[in-house]
């Protein structure tokens, strides 16, 4: 027994260690990979940042490089901090101040002593950089807006967070990603591929040379520039529409589905939201939870469509042959309905057709053509199926799957929808509302700018788009493809033949443009807000959508203005003059871009917030701005004009 | 005749291939660790592994010179061999060199010599002669002090000189002793005390004697063999004194640094911030050196391919650390490798010690496969962070000119003996 004490040891030890490599090597051992030796330094070359142009091959988003002096505190040698100082244009206090920041935050690893550096400071002190150990220059490249519009279509691009990280291990700490806009759509096309070089280092964290002589770097591929359809100049002329007003313009081509314009307003300067400012600027407008300068309308603001519906319900109801264009319909101011009543702006004992019926947007007219179409087969519930399968086929009450970043669904009611409301019986009365585009219908701006381009098409549409062309690619076949709605071609002829005498004889009439057919439709929509925890209703939004030429439809476009009292006194005219200045190229309605110019909303949207009662509607007066601020605005008609020529 | 002009040549070939295998794969790895840039010049004496090449070729000088020597000889000058070695190590005192805190080396020229490696070889060859001697009864107490103190001696010294690794090796005597028949309440008692010592480390004194109660109640209604009350008591008061013990020394005599070593392989430290800064400081090479291990997986990363080895990550690689090389450059295959060679290898030479026919041979055959079993132990059980660090090399791996001598004057000294057992007849 004594001889084999040794032996079992040793042949225990044996096991035991064999089974610890075991556990160590096999067990516990992930696959080794180079990306988390930490033996190995992973440098990323960054490539450059795809442009993004407009429609007309206007620069809009280059690059700028920027300059950030990094140290790493335990690399510093004693040096000459006068010079240095002086260099950086810092005083010593702060220099004292930031190197023990870096030093507390970590010894060894390198952390930002002075950020942004000009071009100018930059070349002077590379020259001297060599004397100052533990220091040195990190090239960055930051976005470069060559205009000031556009915040909300552009976007911007920031450093990504944890959860971007998480989902795509593509990013590290640091990189810049887009957040908002194409920057956050288009982000891999524009941010192309970062190379990465392996370099072996050793336990101080020194570099010793590349890793197998480089064999696993890569080179960086470039981003992509893209080119979007957005026109630059009418963007501009959009946006400055819309200065000292709330809502959302779009603008889309009915031929293609490329946006024209996407406007929401009020916006901001892309430009400060690049640089040292960024954070700063950003929680301002991330906080100013009032006017909400980050909320894209155009694309996320969820409206009750008002007048313009009643051109849906039109459609649907020659679709249905529950009527026909000629029949008529009286209008007693109004239409009563059980022992309820809906009130109408028309003359008691009007006689409306389908074309007057658009023309003087009668609330009767509607209601009739509403009840007929959830009435045809004696079952509402089945009616607004029907009613609601053909509203959805023009895009609305659904994402429209486009390739804008933000967007909602809206929505457009249906059985199972007012399920939860009515349960058990359900008649077309209930919903009464939905006929004059109240009640449950919810529209995004973008939608209804869609649903003209779709009447303008005489029933098919594109689905709206921002992206035009990308460097060597084609584009996605979703936007290619016209989408038909349920709609036969015929059916449209009436309705724009109604929107047509809207600029004629109708609602519109003060907003006509000389030698263009312009169809367009007016709509007022009651609004509520809670002010203390009571409903209270504010001024009507102006809402106006339209389409022109009538034969060979350039433009269609959908104009919100929140609390703009009726159709056609701010979104009518705001309408008008893009598509003038859109198909003219200029501005023959200058009496209607002074009104615009000159008249601000702001003492309607302070109402809500003063705390005091408030009268709206027929009580509100006009706000001129002030001449400081019609000056500015002049200036900026002047420069955008001037810059198309 | 036939049998006399061979006799030369009838050396246990398979101890010397494992040995060559060892000391060539060694220098492999020290050459892996200790390279630095693109060329290679393989003589290059400012670099480790140009030394240690140099170093191997001196061996196979050595080697011819030890089997030259008449086996006889080292039972004869066992003794002579062990004062001289005693001297060495006294000399230190006088003349050492101190690095790294411990005054083990002299320093002749350009080059060092680490007396205490030699040590390990000497007392084994006086223990061997003590033991084999006639008049030595190692179940009598008195010869039982005598062999303790020939080991104590020289592992008092190297404690001296603040080299704790190699004081611990004098604890594979142990295993020595206990073959060639010391009473098996030392084997009893030892493995109690160090029980006691760890559960007391790690649990507190406190509750390690109260488990000892218990222990002692249990085994008093459970076991057939009944202990006398007195007896049971007296076993419990030693469990209490150690326990105490333990802690007292632990707290009172250790170093900090020990402390710590032991604390961290307990788990004993929870302050977070402790920790990290142990992490930093002498945790540092472990968690370094089982991070490399980890990174190798099965195959590993290839000769001179480690990332961490090549970034030197692990500081004293070449030396007592050089198995984390193995561990990343050629995975659990190279490394598992080096593992069943230490085994075979020390198999080997305890079939062939238990083999001799003369006691002096076989005594000292156990203390050759003693003596590398620890080292083996110790070493790789510590860069795997098994056991609490402790700096001793691992026995032909590592780099170092006295280390590989001495263990190749320990291992063919052996070689030499079992080549001459059949004339022992």
């Amino acid at each position: 027994m004594r001889q084999f004490l040794l032996f079992i040891f040793i042949i225990a030890v044996g096991i035991l260690f064999l089974s610890r490599l075991f556990y160590l090597q096999i067990y516990d051992s992930n696959n080794y990979s180079l990306f988390e030796d930490n033996a190995i330094r992973k440098v990323y070359d960054y490539p450059k940042r795809g442009f993004v142009y407009d429609r007309n091959g206007n620069l809009l988003v280059a690059n700028q490089p920027s300059y950030d002096v990094m140290v790493i505190p335990r690399e510093v040698e004693p040096l000459d901090t006068l010079e240095f100082c002086s260099l950086l244009k810092i005083d010593k206090e702060q220099f004292i101040k930031k190197y023990h920041k870096a030093k507390r935050y970590s010894p060894r690893l390198p952390s930002v002593f002075v950020s942004h550096l000009s071009k100018e400071d930059y070349a002077v002190l590379q020259e001297k950089m060599r004397k100052f150990d533990g220091f040195y220059i990190q090239k960055r490249s930051l976005r470069d807006y060559e205009t000031t519009i556009g915040a909300n279509v552009l976007g911007d691009i920031g450093e990504v967070n944890n959860s971007d990280i998480n989902r795509d291990p593509y990013y590290k700490m640091g990189d810049l990603k887009g957040k908002q806009g194409v920057e956050a759509s288009y982000e891999n096309t524009l941010r192309g591929v970062k190379g990465i070089k392996f370099i072996q280092k050793d336990r101080f964290n020194r570099n010793i040379g590349p890793y197998k002589d480089g064999k696993y770097d890569t080179i960086p591929e470039q981003g992509k520039d893209i080119t979007i359809t957005i026109d630059a100049e009418l963007q501009a002329y959009g946006e400055l529409l819309m200065q000292n007003k709330r809502g959302g313009v779009i603008a889309i081509e009915p031929a293609t589905g490329e946006i024209l314009a996407m406007v929401a307003a009020p916006t901001y300067d892309p430009n400060i939201l690049v640089g040292r400012d960024r954070s700063k600027n950003f929680t301002k407008l991330y906080n100013d939870s009032i006017a909400k300068p980050l909320f894209n309308r155009s694309l996320q603001g969820v409206y009750e469509p008002g007048s313009p519906f009643k051109l849906m319900n039109a459609l649907i109801a020659l679709q249905e042959g529950v009527l026909t264009p000629d029949e008529t319909v009286t209008c007693y101011a109004g239409y009563k309905y059980g022992n309820r009543f809906m009130k109408c702006h028309c003359n008691r004992g009007t006689r409306n057709n389908m074309i007057t019926g658009i023309q003087r947007s009668c609330n009767a007219y509607f209601a009739t053509t509403y009840r007929k179409i959830l009435d045809k087969n004696g079952s509402s519930s089945d009616g607004i199926d029907i009613w609601s399968k053909h509203a959805q086929s023009f895009g609305l009450g659904n994402f429209l799957n486009n390739d804008l970043f933000v967007g909602q669904k809206g929505r457009i009611p249906d059985r199972a929808y007012y399920k939860r409301i009515y349960p058990k019986t359900f008649y077309s009365t209930y919903t009464i509302s939905n006929a004059i585009g109240q009640g449950e219908v919810a529209t995004t701006p973008i939608q209804l700018a869609n649903m003209i381009a779709a009447i303008a098409n005489r029933g098919h549409y594109f689905t709206p788009h921002i992206i035009k062309n990308i460097e060597g690619q084609s584009l996605p076949k979703q936007f290619t493809k016209a989408k038909y709605t349920t709609i036969d071609k015929p059916h449209f002829e009436p309705v724009i033949e109604g929107m047509l005498q809207v600029y004629r004889k109708g609602t519109a009439a003060s907003l006509q443009v000389k030698d263009i057919d312009i169809c367009g439709k007016t709509g007022t929509v009651e609004n509520f807000a809670i002010i203390d925890s009571l409903r209270t209703q504010l001024t009507d939004h102006s809402i106006f959508v339209a389409f022109a030429p009538k034969d060979d439809p350039k433009i269609a476009i959908a104009v919100f203005v929140e609390n703009g009292y009726w159709g056609s006194r701010f979104a009518g005219k705001v309408a008008s003059l893009l598509i003038e200045r859109h198909i003219k190229g200029y501005i023959t309605r200058k009496d209607l871009e002074e009104w615009l110019l000159k008249h601000s909303l702001e003492n309607e949207y302070a109402k809500p917030q003063s705390g005091k009662p408030f009268k709206i509607n027929g009580y509100t007066s006009f706000q001129i701005v002030e001449e400081q601020e019609y000056y500015r605005l002049k200036k900026e008609l002047n420069r955008i004009n001037k810059a198309k020529n | 005749m036939v049998r006399n002009t061979n006799r030369h040549f009838k050396f246990d070939w398979i101890t010397v291939i494992l040995f060559f295998l060892l000391v060539g794969f060694g220098w492999l790895n020290i050459l892996s660790a200790s390279h630095t840039g693109n060329t290679i010049n393989y003589f290059d004496l400012s670099q480790p592994f140009g030394k240690q090449l140099i170093f191997i070729f001196l061996t196979f000088g050595l080697i011819i010179l030890l089997l030259a020597i008449d086996a006889k000889f080292y039972e004869r000058f066992s003794s002579v061999i062990y004062i001289i070695s005693m001297l060495s190590l006294v000399g230190l005192f006088l003349f050492g060199k101190t690095v790294n805190g411990a005054t083990s080396w002299y320093a002749i020229g350009g080059m060092t010599l680490q007396p205490s490696e030699f040590a390990k070889t000497a007392t084994a060859l006086a223990v061997a002669k003590y033991i084999s001697d006639l008049n030595t009864n190692i179940n009598s107490f008195k010869d039982q002090i005598r062999t303790f103190v020939i080991i104590i001696i020289p592992a008092i010294l190297v404690l001296l000189q603040n080299d704790t690794g190699s004081t611990i090796v004098y604890a594979a005597f142990f295993f020595v002793l206990y073959r060639e028949g010391l009473p098996k309440y030392y084997l009893t008692i030892g493995v109690y005390i160090i029980l006691l010592s760890i559960i007391s480390l790690k649990f507190g004194p406190t509750k390690t004697s109260i488990l000892a109660l218990l222990f002692l109640i249990g085994f008093h209604f459970l076991s057939k063999k009944k202990l006398k009350i007195f007896q049971s008591i007296l076993i419990l008061l030693v469990a209490i004194a150690v326990s105490f013990g333990v802690k007292f020394f632990y707290q009172s005599i250790l170093q900090p640094h020990q402390q710590d070593r032991i604390s961290l392989w307990l788990r004993l430290e929870k302050d977070p911030q402790k920790l990290e800064q142990m992490k930093r400081t002498f945790a540092y090479n472990l968690n370094e050196s089982e991070k490399a291990i980890s990174s190798g997986g099965f195959a590993g990363k290839g000769f001179m391919e480690g990332t961490r080895t090549t970034g030197k990550f692990v500081p004293e690689q070449h030396t007592d650390y050089i198995f984390s090389t193995v561990g990343e450059e050629w995975g659990f295959l190279g490394s598992a490798s080096v593992v069943v060679l230490f085994v075979l290898l020390l198999i080997r030479i305890l079939h062939l010690a238990e083999l001799q026919k003369s006691q002096f041979s076989r005594v000292y055959g156990y203390g050759v496969a003693s003596i590398i079993f620890i080292h083996f132990f110790i070493n790789i059980g510590m860069v795997m962070g098994l056991i609490p660090t402790i700096g001793i090399p691992l026995p032909m791996f590592s780099y170092g000119g006295s280390g590989l001598w001495a263990f190749t004057i320990l291992i063919f000294i052996f070689v030499k003996l079992d080549s001459n057992r059949i004339n022992e007849w």
